[in-house]
């Protein structure tokens, strides 16, 4: 992994440095209080005062978005450390020594890929409630079979490598090997995998949200957002745009940086 | 590819097969929300809820349910929606097909898109990483990755918005919401279905054209390649027939993640595209409670996806020997 | 009613468009004809027409000029048309056992009662020729029809009759009636083959209303997949979530509809709705938004603005406190500002209600109840803190997750109870959850959601207050109210019985019962060449009386 001269680097940074400071000052002040409703500056256009206008309550769209940004942000990244801790754990374990806890882990995880996600979201919001924090460990659940199944790939496939049973003969111990041996070579296949996850996981709030059992109104995320301003994607293109650039942005920076950081090795 | 591992991998289908619907019957079981209060509306009168559960044999303990679901399920009898009263057999006949077609048609689009493109953009990221290369070609190469980017960053049903207004509203290619059903005028079923094919393939699409780059990246620089080579084998040569073979597992992995992904995903784009589909049933039974067709649907999913992840382990082993299936 | 309709029409055209796209309309307005019409497209022609005429020459033919695909004079005028629909009929087709609002309004076009809704309000002879009702009020005898038929070509009959009302009233299964309201039949009897006789336990001159339950004939069982009635329209086919095909029935009693072939498309999704009005394909759609109103100008429909019959309010849970205390509850009312929820709904659009009562039975409605208690916040804390309350307390509001403007009516009230130091969140919940958990097992503090009439009777509104009554879903428990129902109920004269009826709305008022907001607006867009459409004081949809121009 070396690192030069790199755009996409560059531009990553850039973009997600902007679209999370945006999200970090949206945690302490934002234009105007996000739910605060104006009835009589309804679809007001952009103005100094609202920015990138007015919803279809007159609340003010940045400050909407740059709170949505924040809840996303949050769910995704939290979303990603449950799904990618537990994944790495199991396919760790699984991919190196293999046997029937693995088949019975990988299928298991068949079993939660298989099954309708909706209806499991269903299921855990009905035990935990809906809300932010609710969403997080019911989308976490959710990408853990994936990712377990990505990691459980590239240990199988590593760890026939040549170099790993060098490794072995040379009496490393098995823990030495997945975490020095093996782990480091699969990082660039794992890191893009967590661009895509965050992806996932940024349209999966969106999706939860569309359903209505994501973040409850009044309450902003990219999401809400997106479902909201959705009726009103011909007359206010303005607001599903900001939303939908909100999203785009988010993901293209973060992808921009794994793209970045993996480098060929004959480079 | 023994007998004893063939009947170990149906063994397996069969249980996970078993657990799902067990799983969902669960499911059903937590979910506040009934099927009779549901159909009977805010009018209905104690007495017939009453009456409608023992009807539908609701009032029986979840375990009797249902073993009399599972024995009537394994003989080829699906049961009989409770919202539309026809049996799921019939009800799910046009649906299946028309989320099969709408699947496999975004596939074949995902393959066709993703294929050329990912081992076009491959090649010459490969030769502009020796350094050999004109900065016009990295300025395309680069152009043309920042493009996928944010192809890949666009969410699925915005392009399918898009898709709909500008190829729909404003270019006529096609009329939104005029689905035809097969059954009504095949050629124009399969048309109606292409936009919304492409809304699936092309993030999609655009995320395998990534995976392939970067797989084939990662393994260019292994020693083995660097034999291939300087026993002066050839560009495409090279890429093809030594790079690909190894850069191919976790493409397929995700391939077979994808057409899962895909056929139980469909949900949204049938939504935007107004196609009456398996997904949009789901959806629509899960939130009327409607068990009998939500357990066949599911079960339908599960083997799609159970059969999918098996065949991506297969041909993987058949492209990879070191993968050993065990 | 009418003089409502013209004002709203009024108010919708001197108002500023969410977006643009509407300035003509202005040109419209300040012409002499502001007041003459319901529709607002209309108009637009018209003032266009007479434009061109006056100020061009051209020998171009005379037609209208808002939208590229109206049909050149030579093209045959069609005889079909597509009915987009946001909910799929989701339960059988069996009238008897159909519940949900949307299945009514639809299926009113296949099947008829013995007596049938006018737009007007008034119950119209159907299935019966004529009527009597006894001076005691319990026997209701009918007359049939002579050379009625069904829709599969068999002649109705008494004993059909007979038939259909024995099983509504549940005659035929443990004696549950399919219908709540047809619990009281004692017994329905063919006196010769053209008098049918309903007797009542109790009296009941309101139960007429009821009769309007479908008429189906005796012999024949597939009435839940392929239904068979006697209305002006006969049911050709359905696909689950597609669609749902009738065609015009020949041999009808009453006047043959115009309009041939119907098929109603179900597009649950609000884009798919909105790109298949856009690209033309549906040409009537009800319950829209009126944004969505302002995006369709110039796209080749007209409007028609009424009201959706139905009491949207803050139904709350007066078992549970904070609200079983009648001072918050009446704080709270002073809280909520109808107004700036009709504008943020619908541009104002839609009739404040301040019982459960709607505009439609004019008979009963109380306009005034609606300003018995006006928008406050002083008042309202001032009454919180004498309640015991002085720093407002949290609450959770639920609300059913398919319904977008009882989400977006949450929304506000949220930030209008926030204004009195209330600190209200909302819960959003699946439909099925709704029905089961809040409605049926009444486990909620608040819940915005409307609720509409099954039959046009005062009753049905009124009855679920009462407080042993099963769908009391909000716990209200009033003597004095139990004991002017039972009074109104067993009134055989209609006079007293519309003024007991009014005196039970005030005392929902006076309770402050619920948070009453408003009869939401019912928008319909419908192709500019098509007419006849009315509006009727149930949740129906008449089919039978549009025709194309």
């Amino acid at each position: 992994m070396i690192i030069k001269k790199n755009h996409y680097l560059f531009f990553g940074f850039i973009i997600t440095a902007l679209v999370l400071s945006i999200a970090i000052i949206g945690f302490f002040w934002t234009p105007n209080n996000p739910n605060a409703i104006d009835s009589s500056n309804r679809f007001a256009s952009p103005s100094t005062k609202y920015p990138l206008g007015t919803d279809n309550f007159g609340r003010c769209i940045l400050s909407r978005v740059v709170e949505g940004i924040g809840a996303t942000v949050l769910v995704a990244v939290f979303t990603l450390i449950i799904g990618f801790g537990v994944g790495l754990i199991i396919g760790t374990l699984t991919g190196y020594y293999g046997g029937w806890v693995d088949e019975l882990l990988m299928r298991s995880g068949d079993v939660v890929m298989a099954f309708p996600s909706i209806l499991l979201a269903l299921v855990f919001i009905s035990i935990t409630g809906t809300g932010r924090y609710n969403v997080i460990i019911a989308l976490g659940v959710l990408f853990i079979p994936s990712f377990a199944r990505v990691v459980r790939g590239e240990f199988v496939r590593i760890r026939e490598l040549d170099f790993v049973h060098s490794a072995k003969i040379m009496g490393a111990g098995p823990l030495r090997i997945m975490l020095v041996h093996i782990l480091p070579n699969a990082i660039p296949v794992l890191l893009r995998f967590l661009a895509i996850g965050f992806n996932n996981a940024v349209l999966a709030e969106a999706s939860m949200s569309y359903l209505g059992l994501g973040v409850q109104p009044p309450d902003s995320s990219l999401g809400r957002l997106l479902s909201d301003s959705q009726p009103f994607l011909f007359t206010a293109p303005w607001y599903a745009l900001s939303a939908g650039v909100a999203i785009v942005l988010l993901i293209l920076g973060f992808s921009l940086i794994s793209e970045g950081i993996v480098l060929p090795r004959s480079e | 590819m023994t007998l004893k591992y063939i009947l170990k991998r149906v063994g397996v289908f069969v249980v996970t097969l078993f657990v799902i619907s067990t799983l969902a019957f669960i499911a059903f079981s937590i979910i506040p929300g009934d099927p009779v209060t549901r159909m009977l509306g805010m009018n209905a009168s104690e007495e017939r809820i009453v009456e409608m559960r023992s009807e539908l044999g609701l009032d029986k303990p979840i375990h009797t349910r249902f073993f009399k679901w599972l024995q009537s399920f394994v003989t080829g009898d699906f049961g009989k929606s409770y919202s539309y009263s026809i049996p799921v057999r019939e009800l799910l006949s046009d649906k299946v097909l028309t989320t099969a077609s709408l699947s496999l048609m975004a596939f074949v689009f995902v393959l066709a898109i993703s294929m050329p493109l990912g081992l076009l953009l491959s090649r010459y990221s490969i030769i502009s990483s020796k350094g050999a290369k004109s900065s016009f070609q990295r300025a395309i190469i680069s152009a043309a990755t920042a493009l996928n980017q944010i192809i890949m960053s666009i969410p699925p049903f915005f392009t399918g918005i898009i898709i709909t207004y500008v190829f729909g509203l404003i270019l006529r290619f096609f009329t939104p919401g005029a689905f035809v059903p097969y059954s009504g005028n095949p050629a124009a079923f399969y048309a109606y279905l292409i936009f919304p094919a492409l809304s699936i393939a092309l993030p999609r699409s655009a995320m395998v054209i990534k995976l392939i780059r970067g797989s084939v990246l990662n393994e260019a620089g292994s020693d083995y390649v660097r034999t291939a080579y300087s026993r002066g084998g050839g560009q495409w040569y090279v890429l093809l027939v030594h790079i690909m073979r190894n850069a191919l597992i976790p493409v397929i992995n995700f391939l077979a993640m994808t057409l899962s992904d895909i056929v139980a995903g469909s949900i949204i784009i049938e939504q935007v595209f107004a196609i009456p589909g398996m997904g949009r049933l789901l959806l629509l039974s899960i939130s009327n409670r409607d068990y009998p067709v939500v357990q066949t649907i599911v079960v339908i999913i599960a083997s799609v996806v159970v059969i999918l992840n098996l065949l991506a382990d297969v041909i993987c082993q058949y492209i990879d020997p070191r993968i050993r299936i065990t | 009613m009418f003089a409502f309709f013209i004002g709203r029409v009024y108010h919708v055209l001197t108002r500023v468009p969410p977006y643009g796209g509407c300035e003509v309309q202005y040109e419209g307005e300040s012409s002499k004809m502001k007041h003459a019409r319901r529709t607002i497209v209309v108009l637009l022609c018209v003032t266009m027409l007479l434009l061109m005429v006056a100020g061009c020459n051209r020998n171009e033919p005379q037609e209208s000029q808002t939208q590229t695909e109206s049909p050149d004079t030579t093209e045959p005028v069609r005889d079909d048309i597509v009915i987009g629909i946001a909910q799929d009929i989701d339960v059988s087709l069996d009238p008897h056992l159909m519940t949900s609002a949307a299945s009514r309004a639809v299926l009113f076009n296949v099947f008829e009662g013995l007596v049938k809704p006018t737009p007007e309000g008034f119950l119209a002879p159907a299935v019966a020729s004529s009527f009597e009702i006894s001076e005691s009020g319990d026997t209701f005898t009918f007359t049939l029809r002579d050379n009625i038929l069904f829709h599969n070509g068999e002649p109705v009959t008494a004993q059909d009759v007979v038939y259909s009302i024995s099983r509504v009233s549940g005659f035929y299964n443990d004696g549950t009636a399919l219908i709540p309201a047809f619990s009281i039949v004692e017994s329905v009897t063919a006196e010769d083959e053209n008098t049918i006789v309903i007797k009542t336990t109790v009296p009941n001159i309101e139960f007429l209303s009821f009769l309007t339950a479908a008429i189906i004939p005796e012999n024949y069982d597939a009435q839940e997949t392929a239904p068979v009635g006697t209305g002006p329209y006969m049911y050709v086919s359905r696909s689950p979530q597609e669609n749902l095909i009738f065609e015009k029935f020949d041999d009808y009693w009453g006047d043959v509809p115009s309009i041939t072939h119907v098929t109603y498309r179900i597009l649950d999704n609000t884009e798919a709705l909105m790109m298949a009005l856009r690209s033309g394909t549906v040409d009537f759609c009800s319950h829209l938004m009126s944004s969505q109103m302002a995006e369709l100008q110039g796209l080749g429909y007209n409007f028609e603005i009424g009201t959706m019959n139905l009491v949207q309010a803050v139904y709350l849970n007066n078992a549970v406190a904070p609200f079983d205390n009648v001072e918050v509850r009446r704080a709270l009312a002073h809280a909520i500002n109808r107004s700036e929820i009709m504008d943020v709904l619908a541009d104002g659009l839609g009739v404040p209600v301040g019982s459960s009562m709607y505009p439609a039975f004019s008979k009963y409605f109380t306009a005034e109840l609606a300003d018995y208690y006006d928008y406050d916040p002083q008042k309202a804390k001032s009454l919180l803190s004498e309640a015991g309350y002085p720093d407002g307390f949290t609450m959770e509001i639920v609300v059913p997750s398919n319904h977008g403007p009882h989400i977006d009516t949450a929304t506000v009230v949220v930030e209008q109870l926030r204004e009195i130091g209330v600190t209200a969140t909302i819960r959003l919940v699946e439909w099925s959850t709704w029905i089961d958990d809040t409605y049926r097992g009444r486990n909620f503090e608040a819940t915005v959601v409307g609720v509409d009439a099954s039959a046009m009777t005062a009753r049905a509104m009124l009855e679920r207050f009462s407080s042993t009554n099963g769908s009391n879903f909000i716990n209200f428990s009033n003597a004095e109210y139990d004991e002017v129902f039972a009074a109104a109920i067993s009134a055989t004269n209609d006079e007293d019985q519309v003024l007991l009826y009014k005196e039970l709305e005030l005392i929902l008022t006076q309770q402050a019962a619920n948070l009453y907001i408003q009869d939401l607006c019912d928008i319909i867009a419908i192709n500019e060449d098509i007419s006849g459409f009315e509006f009727y004081p149930l949740f129906v949809e008449d089919l039978a009386r549009l025709y194309y121009k």
